[in-house]
């Protein structure tokens, strides 16, 4: 056990103008269970698909116990002993849970057909071996997430496999599934294997990790051993910034008056898997901040708020009107707008031109058979590439030639031009330069002060804390505080972000 | 037990409609049931039944393949060509044939692969390349053979009522059963219908299973075009027309899952039973218009996506 498991050294990977991972160090022992955290962009899968052959490195080294290896495929690195096991699960829901064990390497007959009793009792042993006591020839289907994820770490032992990478596989699991998978992982470890495990738990990295390495913009910001390692320690880690950092208030500053319109308000509002049960209220000219980190539940409850996925369960009243069955559409028409994440998911055509983006939604809201006029249209664009002061050359420019700032601003506008009474704003300044952020900060600001009801998601702590009156913090799918007054302040959300108050819990 | 029964319950609701089917027919229509008719329901479909089997790896495979009733087509043309104008011995010009639908199917099940291009489409071009070629090897768009006589002596080999075009139809579902079930390349087929990014991750060979897939397609759409020569003693052009479209019905009927992953070549068989009983059932009733076949299949039809469907809707709420 002279030499590590796996070490890697000095990774570097860039992609078309973005430097993925930049020098990059990490190195998982024998019998550790490792944990890889950091937020969206920091490199951690990237890291992860060079590890286990889905992607070339660009310079950098990758020994597996002392000699230099270089897997171009999840094949190639699976033969030399290092399996990934995934959040979607990567196996063949169709087969049997004894067949995904052994497919590929079915013990056969003297003249080559598949002796199913002897891989049925192959699997049988294998699955038993790590705990695991399930009826092997149902189809995999049948089986829950947690156990699909123990047959694929079952398939992977026995492969041989001494290391394995477990990419986030607790996201969609509840809490007795991930300590069934945990028992799992601890055997695992107890057998001399490396595991890397990636979350965004943070309760699940200090119950299950020896060490955590914490990567950040690409670069490796530290590798700790868990118990020495406070957790506001690890968030200011992944977030960049010393957790005595000061917060600033220069906007947002004002309370609001009990007594504003309620626009929308939520009761033990949940979906399974994905969030909750959680409450809101959200008040005419209040920006309520969203905080937490990514995989905390914070898109998830924006989606269920406007409709996108199905509740299973709560109460949502929008406008003092209780929405029973509720869906974007209705969303819409309540008054509702929301900018997701992913610019291309929210609908911006790239092909289509300024104008023509910003008009789509104002368009469809009148229905085709009342088309806007040619000069209409232009004054309305015209109107909101000034206010949000786009920059684009002219108006029939394509979307797809602007900058990251300026597509966002232009969903805004397509939005805004719907006169929205609720704006829902999900990482509306992610990737976006400094100078594009302030606007768009200020832009939510005057919108607030004008009497919209504004929810704000940011990655950034500083933002949120900035733009917002009220801020609700969300840890693994919970609210866990609400901060109004001089509590919104990046320190406390950080501490709440870490659970480490002792105070009081939602 | 009960869960093997739950697994199996398409095949079994197939099984149930077969059965139903034929004991009204057999009520209704006397003589359906005599076992002289029943080993002709084999005899008369064997064609489709072929088609339907090399269908069923297709399918399986969550692909679908257009060409095959041209590639029957062009078999049987090519196959009466080479033993009237070549003066091959039939023991020649039948693997002969055989060989160049394979390769036929290879080809489509490679450009498949090799472009990530949509079966429909690639099969579809199949489709007409092997219908164009097959009506331009004569101007006649028919071959009639002369001399009948090895024909004749092949197909009069006779295993109680079974006649040769049935052996070749069961002998070819025994043997798609075993390689589905017991090889590699079968469980390969699933895996691929299942998810095929999976079976990619877990190592399984991917390109060489989907390229023999579709050669097995083209393979057993030949042999179709073999028995159907045998049977009227004819190569035609224009057979078979739109036949591919009854093999994907027989298929899914029987229980396979038009997106993959799921079913069995025994559900293709009775599939293909339910077809033909359905199809015969005009021509016992006098007055009955035959175009009520094509209700008839089109309702089967829809009633069994539906329950595919509901089936999958009541697994996916359970977990």
């Amino acid at each position: 056990m002279s030499d590590p498991l796996i070490e890697m050294r000095g990774i570097v990977k860039t992609y078309p103008g973005v430097r993925a991972l930049d020098g990059v160090d990490f190195t998982l022992h024998h019998g550790e269970v490792h944990a890889l955290v950091g937020e969206n962009g920091a490199g951690k899968s990237t890291l992860i698909r060079i590890l286990t052959g889905a992607e070339r490195r660009d310079a950098g080294r990758v020994l597996l116990e002392g000699s230099p290896i270089e897997p171009h495929t999840p094949v190639q690195a699976q033969r030399l002993g290092i399996a990934t096991v995934y959040q979607e699960v990567n196996l063949v829901p169709d087969l049997s849970v004894a067949e995904n064990i052994m497919l590929g390497r079915e013990p056969r007959k003297a003249w080559g057909a598949i002796d199913r009793r002897a891989m049925d009792r192959r699997a049988e042993q294998v699955a038993s071996g790590l705990g695991l006591h399930v009826d092997v020839t149902q189809p995999l289907r049948s089986c829950s997430i947690a156990v699909q994820q123990m047959v694929a770490v079952a398939r992977a032992v026995d492969q041989k496999a001494r290391a394995l990478v477990l990419d986030e596989p607790t996201s969609s699991l509840d809490a007795g599934e991930t300590e069934q998978l945990f028992a799992l992982v601890r055997r695992l470890r107890g057998q001399g294997l490396g595991i890397v495990f990636i979350t965004h738990f943070l309760e699940q990295v200090y119950e299950i990790s020896d060490r955590i390495t914490i990567l950040r913009g690409g670069r490796c910001v530290g590798t700790h051993v868990a118990d020495d390692l406070p957790r506001l320690a690890l968030v200011s880690l992944m977030l960049g910034k010393a957790a005595e950092a000061a917060a600033t208030r220069e906007r947002g500053a004002g309370e609001v008056a009990p007594t504003a319109p309620r626009r929308l308000e939520a009761r033990g509002l949940w979906r399974r898997g994905a969030v909750g049960p959680l409450d809101l209220t959200l008040r005419a000219g209040e920006v309520l901040g969203f905080a937490g980190l990514l995989g905390s539940g914070r898109s998830e409850t924006v989606r269920l708020l406007f409709g996108v996925d199905v509740r299973s369960g709560g109460s949502l009243v929008i406008n003092n009107r209780p929405i029973a069955r509720h869906s974007p559409r209705r969303a819409i028409a309540a008054g509702m707008a929301l900018a997701p994440e992913d610019r291309r998911a929210a609908g911006l055509v790239p092909e289509l031109s300024v104008r023509e983006n910003i008009m789509l939604a104002f368009q469809g809201a009148r229905g085709w058979a009342r088309r806007l006029g040619g000069r209409e249209q232009n004054a309305l664009a015209a109107k909101f590439v000034q206010a949000l002061s786009i920059s684009t050359p002219d108006l029939e420019k394509p979307v797809g030639q602007l900058s990251g700032g300026n597509q966002q601003k232009v969903i805004l506008a397509r939005w805004l031009l719907m006169e929205p009474g609720i704006l829902l704003l999900d990482e509306p300044t992610r990737g976006i330069d400094i100078g594009a952020k302030q606007q768009i900060e200020s832009l939510v600001d005057d919108l607030r002060a004008k009497g919209m009801a504004i929810i704000f998601i940011s990655g950034e702590l500083e933002e949120v804390v900035r733009v917002s009156q009220r801020i609700v913090v969300l840890r693994d799918r919970r609210a866990v505080a609400e901060l109004t007054g001089a509590d919104r302040h990046v320190h406390t959300v950080m501490q709440h972000i870490a659970g480490e108050t002792g105070g009081k819990h939602v | 037990m009960t869960a093997a029964l739950r697994r199996n319950w398409p095949l079994l609701g197939t099984a149930l409609v077969l059965v139903v089917l034929y004991a009204a027919a057999s009520l209704a229509f006397p003589g359906f049931a005599s076992l002289y008719q029943f080993a002709h329901l084999f005899d008369d479909n064997a064609t489709l039944g072929l088609a339907a089997v090399g269908m069923t790896f297709v399918i399986l495979s969550g692909g679908i393949d257009l060409s095959v009733g041209a590639v029957i087509a062009l078999a049987s043309m090519v196959l009466a060509l080479l033993m009237k104008d070549g003066g091959w011995s039939i023991w020649a010009a039948v693997p002969a044939v055989l060989a160049m639908g394979a390769a036929l199917g290879a080809c489509m099940g490679a450009i498949i692969h090799v472009f990530r291009l949509p079966p429909f489409l690639v099969t579809l071009a199949g489709m007409f390349l092997a219908r164009g070629a097959a009506l331009l090897l004569t101007p006649d768009k028919r071959i009639e053979m002369s001399s009948k006589a090895e024909i004749e002596s092949l197909s009069s080999v006779l295993i109680q009522n079974f006649n040769l075009p049935a052996m070749v139809f069961l002998a070819a579902v025994a043997l798609a059963w075993a390689a589905l079930r017991f090889t590699r390349f079968g469980r390969t087929v699933y895996a691929i219908g299942s998810d095929e990014s999976a079976a990619r991750l877990m190592g399984l060979p991917t390109a060489s299973t989907r390229i023999g897939i579709y050669a097995i397609s083209a393979l057993c759409a030949t042999a179709g075009g073999i028995v159907q020569v045998i049977g009227t003693g004819a190569g035609d052009a224009s057979a078979a027309l739109l036949l591919e479209l009854d093999a994907i019905a027989a298929v899914v009927i029987g229980g396979t899952v038009l997106a993959g992953g799921r079913g069995s070549v025994i559900g293709t068989l009775l599939g293909v039973l339910i077809l033909a009983i359905i199809t015969a059932i005009p021509s016992y009733h006098g007055t009955l218009n035959s175009w009520w076949t094509k209700i008839a299949i089109g309702l089967l039809l829809l009633v069994f996506v539906l329950l595919q469907r509901l089936s999958q809707r009541w697994a996916a709420g359970k977990t």
